[in-house]
Parts: C-alpha cells; sequence; structure tokens
C-alpha cells in the first residue's frame, strides 16, 4: 500500500485521441484582466454538493472576499463576494448549466472600491493538519480543472489521508483550453507553493505534476520553479484523455485505480494546478476563491487568457477578447470534447468555467445525419476505458439498459473520444447519457417499489396472523366434517391464502373442490353422451374439453402469479431475507398442493367420466 | 445543451467504403489482364443490379434512398460477388447472386450496419447451391487457354451465351488449381505429380496468382489506411498457413503446401474483403483472431475433405453465426477490474 511509486516511466493507457490542439492562439497574450463589471451575478451552485448556506440579505454591503454563503453540510463550498458592493437581490437567474435552467444567484453590485476584507494568513506549518482544513472549508476552493468537487475534503479532515503521494493534474489534454498552461508559464512559483501546503495536509511523502508535452515553456517553468522542493515534474505525451484523474495515474504510477475505489484508497490523490494555488493564496495571503483563469479562444478576435471575478457575465469576457466574429452562433463552456453550449452570453463566469470558445460553423461544422453503426470498433480502439462503445451504443439504443450496465456502462467518462472517431457521426454520449440516467431512475424506482413491497408483505403477514387465530377457533367444530372430507380428491386449494398451518381453512375448499369435481364430472358425461363416445384425441370443440382448457388456463395463472410473487420477493432479499424464505417455502407448498389436487382431480374426472 | 463532442476526426462512411472499392482495382487489373475483359461485365451488371436493388428496397422500407446508395456499401458487395463468381457466366447468373445478397442479405434483415451475414457471400452460396454446374465452369487463364475469346466475344457469350465458330465451353474453361487438386487426389495422384500440370504456376494457379498478389496488394493498403486491423488478415492466413502446414508436414504426397492454399482460391480476397466486413464480423480483438482462425480452418477442412473445391463462402457464414458468440465472451477487460 505504502510503496512509493517510481516515476521513471510512463504508461501509456489503452485508446485516447489526439485531436488538433488549437492551443496557441490563446497562448499569444498573457493572462490579461478586466474591468471591473457593473453587476455580478453569483450562482450558489458553482460546486458538487449542497447549496451553501445563504449569510447575506439583499441590501447588505460586503467587501472584497466576504463570505457571502457558507458550506453547508459535508459536501459543500462556501462563495465569496469577488468585490466590494452592495447585494442588489437574491434571485433566480440563468447558470451555465448543461440544462440551461435558472437557478438561485446572489447578485451584486460592485461599488467600484475594490476594497478587501481583512487578510488573514494562516501560519499552516506549525497548526494542526485537522485545523488548517477545517479553515478552508470556507476558503470557498472547488476542483478548479473543471470537476469542481470541494477540495477541503479531498484534504481529508481526519488528518489521516493515508496519501504518500500526490499527483498534480496539470495534463490539461482538452484543445483549446490553457487556461492551466498560462497559469503554470506565468505563475509556476505560487503553483509550487500551492503543491507543497497540499502536501503537507496530506501527509503525503512525494508529489509529481503531470504535464502535457505540448506545453514546454510550461513545464520548464514548473521545473525551474520546483527546484530545491522534492515535487517532479513529469512529462507525458500529448493524448485525449490524459487530464482524466484516473488516467493520468495510470501514466504517471502504471496503477489502475480499481473502478470501485477511490484515488486515496490506493494512497494516491490528485489535485488540478489551479486549485493548489488557491490553496495558496487562501492559506499564505487570506485570498478566498474569487476569481479563476478562464481561456477565451474560437472565433474571437483576439484569444487570450484572462483572470475574471467569478459572476462576471459573458460578453464582458468576449467583449475584452476583441469581441465575437460575425458568423459566431453560440458559446460553448469547456473543450470541444466534453464542452456544452451555453443558452447566451449573459451567463456568469462560474468555478468551473475553464474556457469559452466563441463557436462558429466553419469552426465546429455541423455534425452530419448519423448513419447505422457499422461496426468497425474504432470507438473500442480510442475508449481509454477499454469498454466497447459499439456495444453501449446497440444496448443503450435498445433500452437494454441491463445489458449496458453488465457491459459496464457506468465506468464510462463520457470523455467522447469515441464519437470523435465515429464514422457513422453517431452521438456515442448522449446515447450513454440517456442510458445510465434511465438506468439511475430505474433504481430509484425499484428502491421505493421494494420498500413497498415490504411494507405489504408485512401487512399480508398480520392478516394472515389474525385469520390463524380466528381458524384455530374455529377448528374443533370443524372435526366433525374431517373424515367425510378425507375420503374425497385433495382440494383446488386456494394456494395463495391457504398454507400449511392453515389446515382448518382447508376445509371448505374441499367442499369447493368436490362440488367444483361433480361439475366437470356431469359435463363431461354430458359431452360425452352428446357424442356417444369418450371424449379422446378430438378437436377441442365439446363443452368439456372446453371447460378443461379453461382450467387449466385459471391454474396457469394462479401459479404464474404465485410465480411472478416469488420473483418479486427475491428481489426483496436484502430487505428481510427471513420473509423471503418463509414465502418461498410457501410457495413451493402452494404449488405442490396445487399439482397433487391436480392430479387427483383428473383421477376422479377419469373415474367418473369412463 | 450537451452535444459533445463537436468534433470529428474519422473519415466517413462513403470514404471508407470507397478506400475499399480502391483497394479491389489492382485486383481487377490483374483479373482484366489473366482472364480478359469478361469480369468487367460481370461487375458492371452486379454494380447496376446491386444500386437498383438498394435503392428500391430502400423506397419500400421508407429510408432515406440518397444517403445509402451513395455510401458505396452496396457497390462493394456487388464487386465482391462479381470477382467471386466465374466471369464467363450467363449474365443472369450475377444478377440473381446480386438480387439476393442486396435484397435478402442485406435489405431485409435492415440494410447498412444489422446484416447479420456478409451479403457477397450469402450471394454467392446461393449461387453455388442453386447452379453448381455454372459456377465451377471457370475460364482458362489466356496464357493457358487453347482459345483464346476476346472481350466482344465474352461480352457475346454473356449476354446470348453464343461461342465463336463450333468452340464448346469446355474449349474455353477449366478446372481451377483446386479443383483439379482435388479430383486427381481422389484418383490416387500425387501432389508433386498433380502440381506439374500447366494449371500451377509458381506459387498457385498460373496467372490466378498474379490476381492473388494483387487482392494482397490492395489489403495491404487497406491496413495501411487504417481501414481493416491487421487482427483478420493475419489469423486468417496465418491458421491456414499453420493448418496445411502440419497435413503437408505429415504427408506431402497428399496434402497441397500452404504456400497452394495461400495463392489458390478465394484465399488473399477472403483475408482482405471478405472476413474483413466489419458489419457481419467480430468488433474485439480476440473475437476477431479465433472469427478468422475459425474461418481459415473451415475453409481448409472444406477444400481438403468437403464436396466443394474452395470453402470460403460456407466457413464465412458459418462463422458470421458465431458473431455474437465471439463478441461477448471475448470482451477486453475493462480498466480498473481485475480479469
Amino acid at each position: 500500500m505504502n510503496a512509493l511509486v517510481n516515476f521513471a516511466k510512463i504508461f501509456k493507457f489503452h485508446g485516447g485521441v489526439h485531436p488538433p490542439e488549437n492551443k496557441n492562439q490563446s497562448t499569444q497574450l498573457p493572462i490579461g484582466q478586466l474591468p471591473l463589471p457593473d453587476r455580478l451575478v453569483l450562482p450558489l451552485r458553482q460546486h458538487v454538493g449542497n447549496l451553501p448556506k445563504i449569510r447575506v440579505a439583499t441590501g447588505d454591503k460586503v467587501l472584497k472576499g466576504q463570505l457571502l454563503a457558507e458550506a453547508e453540510g459535508t459536501v459543500s463550498a462556501a462563495l465569496h463576494a469577488p468585490t466590494s458592493g452592495m447585494i442588489m437581490a437574491i434571485e433566480d437567474a440563468v447558470i451555465p448549466h448543461p440544462s440551461g435552467l435558472p437557478d438561485k444567484c446572489i447578485i451584486l453590485a460592485p461599488d467600484g472600491n475594490d476594497e478587501w476584507i481583512e487578510h488573514r494568513p494562516l501560519d499552516w506549518h506549525n497548526m494542526e493538519r485537522k485545523a488548517v482544513i477545517a479553515e478552508l472549508r470556507n476558503s470557498g476552493i472547488v476542483g478548479f480543472g473543471g470537476a469542481t468537487f470541494p477540495s477541503h475534503i479531498k484534504l481529508r479532515a481526519d488528518g489521516k489521508s493515508g496519501v504518500h503521494t500526490l499527483i498534480i493534474n496539470a495534463a490539461e489534454c482538452e484543445p483549446y483550453i490553457t487556461c492551466d498552461d498560462m497559469l503554470m508559464r506565468e505563475r509556476a512559483t505560487q503553483i509550487v507553493q500551492g503543491i507543497l501546503i497540499a502536501q503537507h495536509l496530506l501527509g503525503a511523502e512525494q508529489a509529481v505534476v503531470g504535464i502535457e508535452d505540448n506545453k514546454p515553456e510550461a513545464a520548464a517553468a514548473m521545473h525551474a520553479a520546483a527546484v530545491g522542493t522534492n515535487i517532479q515534474i513529469k512529462v507525458v505525451p500529448t493524448l485525449y484523455p490524459s487530464g482524466d484523474a484516473r488516467r493520468l495515474v495510470y501514466l504517471l504510477t502504471g496503477q489502475e485505480i480499481p473502478h470501485d475505489k477511490r484515488t486515496t484508497e490506493v494512497g494516491l490523490q490528485v489535485f488540478n494546478v489551479a486549485t493548489v494555488l488557491a490553496l495558496h493564496r487562501y492559506l499564505d495571503h487570506g485570498e478566498p476563491a474569487i476569481s479563476r483563469i478562464v481561456s477565451v479562444t474560437g472565433n474571437v478576435g483576439r484569444p487570450q487568457n484572462f483572470e475574471v471575478l467569478f459572476g462576471t457575465p459573458l460578453h464582458l469576457l468576449i467583449q475584452a477578447a476583441g469581441g465575437a466574429k460575425a458568423n459566431t452562433t453560440h458559446y460553448i463552456m469547456g473543450g470541444p470534447m466534453m464542452g456544452f453550449k451555453l443558452p447566451d452570453d449573459d451567463v456568469p463566469i462560474t468555478k468551473a468555467a475553464n474556457c469559452i470558445i466563441a463557436s462558429a460553423p466553419d469552426l465546429f461544422e455541423p455534425p452530419p445525419v448519423p448513419m447505422p453503426c457499422i461496426r468497425c470498433a474504432r470507438c473500442a480502439d480510442a475508449c481509454p476505458v477499454s469498454l466497447q462503445p459499439q456495444e453501449l451504443y446497440w444496448f443503450a439504443k435498445s433500452d437494454n439498459f441491463e445489458k449496458a450496465r453488465d457491459y459496464k456502462l457506468f465506468d464510462c467518462i463520457e470523455c467522447g473520444a469515441c464519437a470523435y472517431v465515429c464514422p457513422s457521426n453517431i452521438p456515442l454520449v448522449q446515447y450513454y447519457r440517456y442510458a445510465k440516467s434511465e438506468i439511475i431512475t430505474a433504481d430509484r424506482a425499484k428502491e421505493a417499489a421494494d420498500l413497498a413491497r415490504q411494507r405489504n408483505e408485512f401487512r399480508l403477514q398480520r392478516i394472515e396472523r389474525e385469520k390463524q387465530e380466528r381458524a384455530a377457533k374455529h377448528a374443533e367444530r370443524a372435526q366433525g366434517a374431517k373424515a367425510e372430507a378425507e375420503k374425497t380428491p385433495a382440494p383446488q386449494a386456494n394456494q395463495y391464502a391457504a398454507s400449511k398451518l392453515a389446515a382448518p381453512d382447508a376445509d371448505a375448499a374441499k367442499k369447493a373442490a368436490i362440488a367444483a369435481a361433480i361439475e366437470r364430472a356431469k359435463a363431461a358425461k354430458a359431452a360425452a353422451a352428446q357424442t356417444g363416445e369418450t371424449p379422446k384425441n378430438i378437436e377441442p370443440t365439446s363443452s368439456a374439453v372446453k371447460q378443461e382448457i379453461a382450467e387449466i388456463d385459471a391454474r396457469r395463472k394462479n401459479v404464474g402469479l404465485e410465480d411472478k410473487q416469488g420473483a418479486a420477493s427475491g428481489d426483496a432479499k436484502k430487505v428481510s431475507p427471513e420473509a423471503d424464505a418463509e414465502k418461498q417455502a410457501k410457495i413451493a407448498a402452494a404449488i405442490e398442493r396445487a399439482k397433487a389436487a391436480k392430479a387427483a382431480a383428473e383421477a376422479a374426472k377419469k373415474e367418473k367420466g369412463e | 445543451m450537451l452535444q459533445a463532442p463537436y468534433i470529428n476526426s474519422a473519415p466517413s462512411v462513403s470514404t471508407i467504403m470507397l478506400k475499399v472499392l480502391l483497394a479491389l482495382v489492382p485486383g481487377i487489373f490483374a483479373y482484366v489482364w489473366v482472364y480478359g475483359g469478361g469480369v468487367l461485365i460481370s461487375i458492371a451488371l452486379a454494380t447496376a443490379t446491386a444500386l437498383l436493388a438498394e435503392a428500391l428496397m430502400l423506397r419500400l422500407r421508407n429510408r432515406p434512398v440518397k444517403p445509402f446508395v451513395t455510401d458505396y456499401s452496396a457497390i462493394i458487395t456487388a464487386w465482391l460477388l462479381a470477382l467471386a463468381i466465374p466471369p464467363l457466366s450467363p449474365w443472369w447468373l450475377i444478377v440473381v447472386g446480386t438480387l439476393f445478397a442486396i435484397v435478402v442479405a442485406k435489405q431485409l434483415y435492415g440494410g447498412l450496419g444489422y446484416n447479420p451475414f456478409n451479403p457477397a457471400m450469402v450471394g454467392y452460396a446461393v449461387l453455388l447451391i442453386s447452379f453448381p454446374a455454372l459456377m465451377t465452369k471457370w475460364p482458362a487463364a489466356l496464357e493457358i487457354a487453347q482459345t483464346k475469346l476476346s472481350f466482344a466475344e465474352q461480352f457475346r457469350y454473356i449476354f446470348s451465351s453464343v461461342l465463336p465458330g463450333d468452340l464448346k465451353l469446355d474449349a474455353v474453361t477449366s478446372a481451377t488449381p483446386l479443383d483439379y487438386l482435388k479430383t486427381q487426389l481422389k484418383l490416387s495422384h500425387e501432389v508433386a505429380s498433380i502440381s506439374e500440370a500447366p494449371l500451377f504456376g509458381a506459387v498457385g494457379g498460373k496467372g490466378n496468382e498474379y490476381v492473388t498478389a494483387a487482392y494482397l496488394l490492395g489489403g495491404l493498403y487497406l491496413w495501411q489506411q487504417k481501414i481493416i486491423s491487421w487482427h483478420l488478415p493475419a489469423a486468417f492466413l496465418g491458421t491456414l498457413t499453420l493448418m496445411s502446414g502440419i497435413f503437408w508436414l505429415v504427408s506431402p504426397a497428399h496434402f497441397a503446401s500452404p504456400l497452394l492454399h495461400l495463392f489458390c482460391g478465394a484465399s488473399m480476397l477472403g483475408a482482405f474483403f471478405i472476413i474483413t466486413d466489419p458489419v457481419s464480423g467480430p468488433t474485439t480483438p480476440n473475437g476477431k483472431l479465433y472469427f478468422a482462425a475459425g474461418v481459415a480452418i473451415i475453409t481448409y477442412l472444406i477444400r481438403v475433405y468437403g464436396g466443394y473445391p474452395d470453402g470460403v463462402a460456407f466457413a464465412v457464414i458459418f462463422m458470421n453465426i458465431c458473431v455474437p458468440l465471439l463478441d461477448a465472451h471475448t470482451q477486453p477487460r475493462v480498466f480498473g477490474y481485475r480479469q
């Protein structure tokens, strides 16, 4: 477990693609600054986890860096004022989310002074780790690579991380995106400070930075900054999606994180470069997360990276990058492989916004009409998880969700490599997302149904118990009729209600069965009289045969019902194993009885009929 | 909105199919050079029939006609079938075969991407079973033919079954090497003496070995272009070599050499153009290896012990049946899972 990793070698993962990088456009200019906007829209949902609890009210004056909302529950992140000003409103506004739906936002009107709160750097070297991590809960720092998972949780508040190796993700494998590249070129020293902090907090013995080989300047800057530390800088080949945490871990260590484990469970933790830099800003300078670097590229006049306050409307950013060219149709947040279309250019920049691409038809051709899958398996060759995308597509398309799950649908990281190489232009990722959401919905429904079934079983058990108690009282009175009943064939039992304990109840059933047998015999006789002989192997037109068929159907139905309930109780196994076993025994008994009854009834019929 | 990825690097389906057609061109050239231009008539007939049948079926099935007719997949089926049947056959033979391939084996199963069997091989098998006599009348290579038919004479024969003068069909046809080998072995001749017949060339059938070599060339082009992976041809040719090699080593008098098996019959066409049909083949790397090895083994067994001189078509169809099984049992290990 604690064996340190030898970083001498780079391990190539299966698959991967190398799309045109298109990174040069936005690395020509240094990281730019924006003028202060008139209005900042700060969505509460900028991270993975619970919404933070609002700590300000409309009309409040706030300072730059002041806490606006604090982390609520375990997985949550705080939100701070990116500049000084007044809270104008707390209301729904359109946020940059794939759904395009509005969500709750804090609207801040800057006062133009940009006045900071008092900076409170922490003496983290000499503090208890636990205390530092507790402080980080209010830092607002989340994974700035795009995952936006609250960082303090990844540092493990219990102070027992078990992490021996810290991996810094600087691969930045998606085309067009250069925010981490520029950050490393310009602020490598601060990043190294951040790495040392994360390493200290995790108690990790070593740290390694993975950078794709298309960023030589960044790698050189990091090398220079890391001199005198034990931080290793590793250059990995440019191959999308090397920036995926599990792929990067494999590239650097040769270790496959087991599918059902987190990286920390094998002694590794992965942070993005911008995230560790934010740790440094917070702990050494007392500055919470209020801005990030955003690449603005694509169909704009001057592609460039900017340091952008959270909440800045997108159109200001576009304007700063020389404006969008005339044929721009929309904006994409993220890269061309995994990004999504923004609803308009009013949306605010959030913690997840690493890149904005102005899109035009000549930049990203509208996809042609998909052709059928020709099973060429290029997707399987490209899949970094070694899935069989063509099979998953087939299962998703035919709503064969169980099969999709068997073929490890949920290990799909939705990187889009499969769709990128598909000659038929099938939107594969969308099929997988669809199947995943259908399965999740079905699982939830099943959970609810299991609960309801469990309740119903308890209810039926209670009813039966009460019935048995009632039956016991009548038992003695029924003794007399019993001897007579024993001569007649076994009853057409009411399988569902009867149980082996409910012997007295069988009495009525037996009587019914006798009546039914007599009825059948009469009918058979009548039929025989009509045809003049015993009905045998004739066309199923006689009333006797029809009746028999109807009876068989009825019995089948009865048994089928029992079967279904058997299966259902099997589903509920994890909930109540005892109830299940009991129920199965009952069903087996009921089926046995039904079989016996059938045989006996047939024997009786033969006797009487012939 | 989620539409990512916004970029795509793949050649279109049409481009892939077009490259397959291009890869067949050297083989067709060699074919014309060795046997005369008759095969071009077969190819033209098959192409026209395939496109018409495809368009008609798409119309009947209420599917868009243009994108599917221009994907060129029907033309590949047509060409492969035309190259697989004797070029001196009456015109209706190739038409019937192509119709069956496109209408039944392809479109009735759902068209491009849905056919479980290789359409060209289904068409071939139907013709072989229905018209065995016609399907074994192979023209002799011009090099060794007693009478050489001109293109016009071949043309006239295909459409009217009339040969110039008082020529009999036997004068212009000959047994294929595999056929000849089989009948002669039955007559207790030994391989060494059999292969001294003028029918045999350096490695395969005289003349025909150039055609085979040209297929190999086209196949290597497809591999270089990443249209096909190495698994299928390598496993097919490898297994065929191994299988025939073992028998040949044990008894060289009664079994033909691996070289003969590789360069005779449909070996090369099969290795690079037929078993590489992605739609009816397996998708996993190991599945491809097993599939191709299976085709090779069955082909060899049919050639040596079966009732037909060659067996690629039946072997492919049989292995097509096994594809779902092969795919299901050769799933590669997924990242993060132990085997």
